[in-house]
């Protein structure tokens, strides 16, 4: 399939570069919609990325690239479940956003995250799992999971600190701020920062330019360079399931998805 | 550095560039929820803009309860 359109997301390949949209109104909120349609794209992948020397993942919704895992979703399913089905729920459901972000980290092509606006949470470990991140000035980067009772899930914490010092790692982590893409670029999460507006183009212009590389190479160099965490990935997903089970949890998504608060996004 | 009535003026200045309401209806006592209209994401599109501004890192856990143009200003000024 070379090109699909979906509810939550579209790719298309063009002049050898996939581009993976994410399309989900009101901020592309990863629930089990996108889940399913990032499912498709991975076999998807696998066929086209013969063809493609780069994938582009950017979001077409104006308030940014992904304001993270969909909470309320999250929080209705949970309620609907007595306890321990749900926490089977969950780990059923970062299990499987797991094997995609997986697929994407490790795949054989080089991969850029396009970011603008609010790039939280799952959506910041969506930009993690590429291999380049390029941030309109706009971006703005946080784990907030801290705030819920959580870790974040989805396979943040061991790609953070493959990618920067352990030092930062905690600084984000556990004051659960949300950060510009100036400091994003200053403590190396970020590779370019441009113009609002631009970040997709500016992807499209690193992607011709990898282009001109040798496909092997590009490969071999990949392989070498960026090492994927498996066994911290799936520890995350053991004690983010630990964490689910305290009543603070329940108390913190109920207090998220009700709130009137004029600052929900804030801690 | 600039005085906190001019940080103040600044970021009415930009407040009501950016979000299209004219200046002379902005004060700095104003909710700047209701003064702008802005939600919890544009509240975070304009703490962007203040830290470019500016040039200051402003943690969002400091703007907490922060309502009023005045009391972002004293915020930002004690950065510079």
């Amino acid at each position: 399939m070379k090109s699909f359109r979906g509810q939550a997301l579209s790719w298309e390949l063009k002049s050898g570069v996939i581009e993976l949209a994410l399309h989900r109104a009101p901020c592309n909120e990863l629930g089990s919609l996108s889940l399913e349609e990032l499912e498709k794209f991975v076999p998807a992948l696998a066929n086209l990325q013969l063809e493609a020397h780069a994938l582009i993942i950017y979001s077409e919704v104006q308030s940014g690239f992904s304001a993270g895992a969909d909470l309320r979703e999250l929080y209705q399913r949970s309620q609907a479940l007595e306890k321990l089905e749900a926490i089977k729920g969950v780990r059923d459901f970062l299990e499987r956003m797991h094997r995609v972000l997986n697929l994407i980290d490790a795949a054989p092509l080089t991969t850029i995250a396009a970011v603008h606006g609010v790039t939280f949470g799952g959506g910041f470990e969506l930009a993690l799992a590429c291999d380049l991140i390029i941030a309109d000035k706009m971006a703005r980067f946080c784990f907030p999971e801290l705030r819920l009772g959580l870790i974040p899930g989805f396979g943040g914490i061991p790609r953070l600190n493959r990618d920067l010092g352990n030092a930062v790692v905690r600084d984000l982590l556990l004051t659960g701020r949300s950060f510009n893409a100036t400091k994003a670029q200053q403590i190396g999460l970020v590779s370019q920062v441009v113009a609002e507006g631009e970040a997709v183009r500016a992807a499209r212009a690193t992607a011709a330019q990898i282009s001109k590389f040798d496909r092997n190479t590009a490969i071999t160099a990949k392989k070498f360079i960026k090492p994927i965490p498996y066994p911290e990935l799936q520890r995350e997903i053991d004690v983010f399931c630990e964490l689910f089970a305290q009543p603070a949890v329940e108390a913190g998504l109920k207090k998220f998805v009700e709130s009137k608060d004029a600052q929900p996004y804030l801690p | 550095m600039p005085t906190a009535n001019q940080t103040l003026d600044e970021i009415l200045n930009l407040a009501a560039a950016h979000f299209k309401v004219p200046r002379e209806k902005l004060n700095a006592d104003d909710d700047f929820f209701k003064a702008l209209g802005v939600d919890s994401l544009q509240t975070l599109d304009l703490l962007t803009r203040l830290e470019h501004h500016f040039h200051v890192e402003l943690p969002d856990y400091e703007l907490q309860g922060v309502t009023d143009f005045r009391t972002l200003a004293g915020r930002i000024q004690a950065r510079l």
